[in-house]
């Protein structure tokens, strides 16, 4: 009951942020929301987050160890690493646009205020191969293709190269806070048929079950991308993940790489703010 | 403008949903799932029998209670919501009881349980269905 309370607390405090009727912005949603899941659950070590559901359940925790001990995401690095190397039809690399690879996963998202848009890293990759094939990621009727796939692959490579770097996404200010508080917007809002929204699952039942499955606390959401779900059986970006919790509800789904998506991603980032980055992940 | 057409499609979509008599996803659990469809592939051809009100509880595309509430009889329930037991003593009233499944935003403006009714999810006639059979818990 007490949990309820606090969750509705939350909401309400960041709803109010929303109307504009307080003045709390960005930073003190952040605290207020890591706040919410830290005294949750009380035991989990604020790090630990990045584990998502298996950060609540020491049973689960062990299966999946031991799934890492072979990670079935393995083939998708190593198809990556070829990518990441292979030059485009222009001669150039990722590398020259996207500069240092260890320094990728911290770099994104992040607002580009001459476009008024948020860049993901998916987003950047793709245009990097625009620029060098003429062609972006596509299936093989010329569609863009950005929800698995090759770009997941690739972006496995790259999370690996990162693991261990921290999330650090910088305070949103000016016309960033617009993208934020769509992002916001976006995850207390119902929808659907069945009328849930993502913090109905994720922030005040994560640690509940429904059905057969833990649900996970949207802290600690994006740091394990892609990942490669045995249900699924290839591995898969964040985007994927949200299509997939949208479609559960009955309601529509976006394109991966859409503004929705995008700035979901950049508002469940920045609250995840201080989380080790540990892509790529798997999960059951 | 744009937000007001999506709402509009997305009511569409729902009464499309709703007149929809296989409705397909299934919203909770990905793991259960699948268990469920090995079951029904083993079941031999049955007579086609009249669907009760369990049955419309039970089912995931239709009431799928378990995935909140544990109920007497079902597998692997969710605890998202209160435990269906003792129902007939904790609700003597079957109206109260049909208007919480109807629709429970009425009592808790927030809450995560689907509003069956104005979503179109389940028809009054298997509302009465399932009230029914709740009310025997
Ligand atoms: C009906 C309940 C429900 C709703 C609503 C829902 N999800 Fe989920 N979500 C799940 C379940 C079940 C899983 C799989 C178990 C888990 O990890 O939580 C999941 C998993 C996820 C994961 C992967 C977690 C991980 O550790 O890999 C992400 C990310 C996610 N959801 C985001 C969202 C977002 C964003 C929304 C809203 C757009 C949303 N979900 C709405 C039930 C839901
Ligand atoms: C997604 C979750 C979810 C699903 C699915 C769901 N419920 Fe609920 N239900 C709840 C929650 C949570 C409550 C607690 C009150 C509230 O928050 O609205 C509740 C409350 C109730 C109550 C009131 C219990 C009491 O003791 O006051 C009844 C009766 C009930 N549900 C019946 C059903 C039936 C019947 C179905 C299926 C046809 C169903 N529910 C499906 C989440 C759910």
């Amino acid at each position: 009951m007490k949990q309820v309370f606090t969750a509705a607390a939350v909401a309400l405090v960041l709803s109010i942020s929303a109307l504009g009727t307080v003045q709390a912005g960005p930073a003190e949603d952040l605290t207020a929301y890591q706040d919410y899941f830290k005294t949750t659950f009380k035991d989990v070590p604020f790090e630990d987050f990045k584990d998502g559901a298996y950060a609540l359940d020491a049973g689960l925790k062990e299966q999946w160890q031991s799934m890492e001990e072979f990670p079935p995401y393995e083939p998708d690095i190593d198809a990556g690493k070829t990518m990441w190397e292979t030059p485009f039809k222009d001669g150039k690399t990722y590398a020259d646009c996207m500069g240092d690879i260890k320094a990728i996963r911290t770099k994104y998202p992040f607002y580009d205020a001459e476009k008024d848009t948020i860049v993901t890293a998916e987003g950047a990759l793709d245009a990097c191969k625009k620029a060098g094939d003429g062609e972006g990621f596509v299936d093989k009727d010329g569609k863009p293709f950005l929800n698995k796939g090759k770009i997941a692959q690739l972006m496995a490579y790259i999370a690996m190269e990162n693991r261990g770097s921290k999330i650090a996404v910088s305070t949103p200010e000016g016309k960033a806070v617009d993208w934020y508080e769509k992002g916001k917007t976006f995850y207390y809002a119902k929808r659907g048929q069945l009328n849930m929204s993502c913090a109905d699952c994720h922030t005040s039942n994560a640690g509940k079950m429904i059905r057969a499955d833990l649900l996970s606390p949207s802290l600690g959401h994006v740091t394990h991308w892609p990942t490669y779900r045995s249900a699924d059986g290839e591995i898969t970006t964040l985007h994927n993940r949200f299509m997939g919790c949208n479609t559960m509800v009955r309601a529509n789904k976006f394109k991966p790489q859409s503004d929705e998506y995008k700035a979901l991603e950049y508002f469940l980032t920045y609250t995840s703010n201080g989380l080790e980055w540990n892509g790529p992940g798997s999960r059951k | 403008m744009r937000e007001f057409f999506r709402i509009l499609v997305m009511s569409t979509t729902v009464s499309v949903l709703a007149l929809g008599v296989g409705v397909t996803s299934a919203y909770a659990a990905d793991g259960a799932k699948k268990a469920d469809a090995a079951k029904a592939d083993a079941k031999p051809a049955e007579e086609k029998k009249e669907v009760t009100g369990k049955d419309l509880a039970f089912d995931r595309a239709l009431g799928n209670c378990l995935a909140c509430h544990m109920i007497a009889g079902g597998e692997l329930p969710g605890n998202i919501g209160p435990p269906l037991i003792a129902m007939a003593a904790r609700f003597p009233d079957k109206a109260k009881l049909k208007a919480q499944i109807y629709d429970a935003r009425v009592a808790n403006p927030n809450t995560i349980m689907i509003p069956f009714g104005p979503m179109g999810i389940l028809n009054d006639e298997q509302l009465d269905k399932v009230v029914d059979f709740i009310s025997t818990l």
